[in-house]
Order: C-alpha cells, then structure tokens, then sequence
C-alpha cells in the first residue's frame, strides 16, 4: 500500500467531482505526492548520518537531533498528503451508496429509474446536488481544515521554513554548549518553500472550489424561486405538482425525469 | 506478496461486508498500513544503526539494544495488521463456498448459460445464516487479535513513550551506561498515532458486532409476525412448474435474494402475478 494505491482509489473520486476538483486533484498528486518521492526523500535521506555535532560525547547528536526535529519534514509533509486526500473518500462513499440504490431500484424493476442495464448505473457519472451537494462541500471544507493545520504545525515547529545550517544544542548529555551542523540545508529550504507554496495554491484551489458551489446553489435557488413566481395564480396546478414530483426524484434519481400520465 | 497484494486479496472482501466493514478496512489500509509502509518505516531505519552507548566495550551496544527492543515496533505493527486483516478471508472463502453451491444450483435448474454464471459472480452476497455467523466470528477474531496486540506492545513498552537515555548495565558492559535511542520524540508521536487508529478499529469493530447482532434480531422478529411467507400461496392450487419454482425459490432463499430474483425475472414468472393467476 503506497502511493500509487492511493492514486487508484482517488482516481475513482476525480470521476464526480468539479472541474476545479479534478486541477486539485492533479496539483496534489504531481506537484506535491510525485515531488515527495522522487525528490525530497533524497534530500532528507541521511538527515540523521549527516548530521554534525562538534562534540565526541556519546548520545549528545542523537539527543540535540531529537531536540531540533522532533518530526522529520518528510514525515509530515507525507501526513498532511494523507489526511488532505482522504476527505474525498466521503463523496466516493456517498456516491456508491446512491449507485447501490439505484441498482436495487433497478432488481426491484422500479419504473422511477429507466437504465438499461447495470453497467449504466456503474458508469453513470452523479450531478453534485442535493445530499451530494452537502459531502462535497464537507469534503472541502475538511480538507481546508486539514491543509490549515498542518501548515500551522509546521511554522510552530521549524518557526519560520528556513533550515539553518548551524544549530547550538545543550541538552543533556551534552558537555556544553555544542556547534550541530544539519546536512543540506539550503537544499532543504528550497524544497521546504516549494512544498509551502504548492500547498498553499491547493488552499486557494479549495476556496475557490468552496465559492464555485456556494454560487451555484445560491443562483439555481434564485432560478426556482424566479420560475414559481412567473406563475403566481396556479393556473397550471398539475404542472407544479409535476414540478415537485420531478424535484423529489431528482434528489434519489439524478439525471433521470420522467413525467408520469397525468 | 507485499502490502498491495493483501490489498488486492481484501478488496474482494469489501463487496460482501457492511458499510461499517468498508470503513474499518479503509481506514486499516490508509491510516495504519499506508502510514507504516510510507512514514513510519523509514522513523525505525536505523534503529539499530543510530543506538548509541557511551562506551567502547564492544558487544555492549548490541546487548543494550536487544534487551531494551525485543521485538521492534514496525515488525509488531506489520504482524499485527496481518493477523487482524486475515480474519476477512474466513467470509472470502465462505462466499466462494456459497458462491460455488449457487453455479451448481443454476446447472441443476437449467439456467447454466454464461451471463447467469457471470452474476453469480458480480452479485453481492447478503449477511444472512451461515455466513452470518462466519461473519461475525471473523469481526470477533479481529477484536481479539487488535486487543491481544495492544497488550503486548503495553507489556513490553510500557507507557508508550520512548525514551532519550535508557540505562543498561547487561554483560558485557562493564558498568551501567547510559544509551541514547535515535529520534524519540517522533517514534513516539508515531505510537500514539498507530494506538489512536488501532483503537478506533477496535470501535468500529465493536460497532459493527452490534449492528449485525441486532439486524439479525430485527429480522427474527419480522420473520416471527410474517410465517407465511415463502411458503405457498396459491389457495391449494398447484400447478406443476409453479410448485417446482416455488421449491427452488425456497431453497434459493438460503442463498441470496438477489440470485432468486434473476431466476424469477428470466423465468417469466412473477410471485404477485401468480397469486392472481391462481385465483
């Protein structure tokens, strides 16, 4: 199970979301996941050999090591994938388990749900309303959540993104006051403020994913609201309550409206 | 055979489990074994390699580190996954068992054609009699196995927090020497981190043990309030190929009711249809 595997699963996912979804999805997984493995890994490989202290005292590196880097930015940097991704696993629960009743609708020989066979209901890609609407959104709003805190516990943690190449470490056992020098640390800085910026951008991405379907639902209850005012003597009474028929099944039924005989 | 392809062996489970059975295997496969394979893996790398003690005595270091690491926790972690997500090949085989049985039915009753064998496979398997019991053994095996391993990291690492310095004084060290473990602070906020996910596994197993508990009892009692069903219907009436229907209906209700309902479908005949055929 490894990164490739998460791919797979998350894959599955990119199928219902928004198009400012799926750029998330791509930034996450090339800027940010493939950046991790290919690069980074090897820059903080042998951050513990390589790290330096000007002292032969037994146990002062590993103790001012432990004191410097309580977490390694790699391992961090690989929990924060973990969590950001797994958000989307909502929306790839909710939608199986709309496919999952759609197909016993489909066994029961229900009239409300005309598909030709299982394979449709399977291919079938769901439209982001209704209860679907409300996981999305959550889902982002997770991952915003999740995006924030691990960018706070960073700053907290390595208090600014800058790697100094020298550290001054006293901690027991340590003689005195020992000179620990870190390995590579302008290369690490470099990645260190490409993996901020990058994380960052998918911020923005999330907002901007937020308010794209804020608006959408805000315009579309306008649009209805606009539609039953143009007909305010219920002249027609059987079309709105066709209007309400179709409205209730499009939250079980997305894309499918048949109008019954009146 | 490597993490993936316990996944790819697993994956097939996750069609015949409850929803709670697909989120404990989610967040078996994202939270504890891609976190292990992807983060933690590389935290225990030099263990060994970086232990240190304040002494040239050679073989000491070697001694220090077995009696205070009898077992590592990576190697706990990843046995520990393993025995806990075998459980769910009891249910895989009892599917294939029932599965098999289904092939065999469909020979019997004429309907051996390539698509029906073929929805014997993709159809999913309800959690009723006998693999309801397998079922709720193999949550009851994961419960204990997670509980057992628990205990045992609780027993041989007791507190969960790793140490900076631990004092060893085993033979051949000439006297009590101070040994320093490589990055302590992060294996402990990666034992935390593995004792939460474990623990929320053991919820969701306990979750799921009382959701199929009551279900099954819910369904007693539903089946108590309708005795008639199942049985016939037809008012003393029966014609032949009808009565042969409802017989392997009957037994197909052992099976699943999917299977049954395929069977009815393509047979033409329909269950309320009949009753007014019968009239």
């Amino acid at each position: 199970m490894d990164w490739g595997a998460l791919h797979t699963i998350l894959g599955g996912v990119n199928k219902h979301s928004t198009s400012i979804g799926k750029i998330w999805l791509t930034v996450l997984f090339i800027f940010r996941i493939m950046i991790l493995v290919v690069a980074a890994e090897k820059v903080w490989g042998d951050e513990q050999d390589d790290f330096v202290c000007n002292t032969l005292q037994p146990g002062c590196k590993n103790v001012c090591y432990d004191h410097f880097f309580p977490i390694s930015h790699i391992r961090l940097w690989a929990l924060q994938l973990i969590f950001v991704s797994t958000p989307a696993l909502l929306v790839a629960m909710h939608v199986a388990y709309r496919r999952h009743e759609k197909k016993r609708q489909f066994r029961k020989g229900d009239q409300k749900c005309e598909f030709r066979d299982m394979e449709e209901i399977r291919k079938q890609r769901f439209r982001i309303e209704g209860s679907l609407w409300w996981t999305y959104t959550s889902s982002i709003f997770f991952r915003l959540i999740f995006e924030a805190v691990f960018m706070y516990a960073f700053y907290f943690m390595y208090d600014g993104f800058r790697m100094p190449r020298l550290m001054k470490c006293n901690a027991w056992p340590c003689p005195n006051t020992v000179d620990c020098f870190v390995s590579r640390p302008t290369e690490k800085t470099v990645f260190t403020i490409f993996m901020i910026a990058v994380s960052s951008i998918c911020i923005l991405l999330n907002v901007a994913e937020l308010c794209y379907l804020l608006t959408k639902f805000f315009l579309k209850r306008s649009k209805k609201a606009g539609n039953s005012k143009q007909q305010p003597n219920h002249e027609n009474k059987e079309e709105t309550k066709q209007n309400e028929m179709n409205e209730l099944i499009s939250d079980s039924c997305q894309n499918t409206v048949i109008g019954f005989s009146s | 055979m490597n993490w993936a392809g316990l996944y790819t062996v697993l994956s097939g489970v996750n069609r015949h489990s409850t929803a709670i059975g697909r989120i404990w295997l989610s967040v078996i496969f994202i939270f504890r074994i891609m976190v292990l394979v992807v983060a933690a893996e590389s935290v225990w790398g030099d263990e060994k390699s970086a232990f240190t003690c304040n002494t040239q005595q050679p073989g000491c270091n070697s001694v220090c580190y077995d009696h205070f690491f009898p077992i590592s926790h990576i190697r706990l972690w990843a046995l520990q996954l393993i025995l806990v997500t075998t459980p769910a090949l009891l249910v895989a085989m009892h599917v294939a068992y029932q599965q098999h049985q289904e092939k065999k039915l469909l020979v019997l009753t004429g309907h051996a054609d390539p698509k029906h064998m073929e929805e014997v496979k993709k159809h999913k398997m309800r959690i009723a009699g006998s693999l309801w019991w397998t079922y709720v053994c193999s949550v009851v095996f994961r419960l204990l196995f997670e509980a057992v391993f628990m205990y045992i990291f609780y027993m041989l690492y007791p507190g969960y927090q790793m140490m900076r310095l631990v004092k060893c004084e085993a033979y051949p060290c000439p006297n009590t020497v101070d040994c320093f473990i490589s990055r302590p602070t992060e294996k402990t906020i990666f034992t935390v981190f593995m004792l939460v996910t474990s623990s929320i596994c053991i919820i969701l197993n306990m979750a799921e043990l009382v959701y199929l508990v009551v279900r099954a009892c819910a369904r007693r009692g539903q089946h108590h309030s309708n005795p008639s069903s199942g049985k016939s219907s037809f008012y003393g009436h029966k014609h032949s190929s009808e009565y042969k229907q409802n017989e392997i209906n009957q037994l197909l209700t052992e099976q699943d009711g999917s299977l049954k309902d395929m069977l009815r479908r393509n047979s033409g005949l329909q269950e309320k249809g009949d009753r007014c055929s019968a009239c």
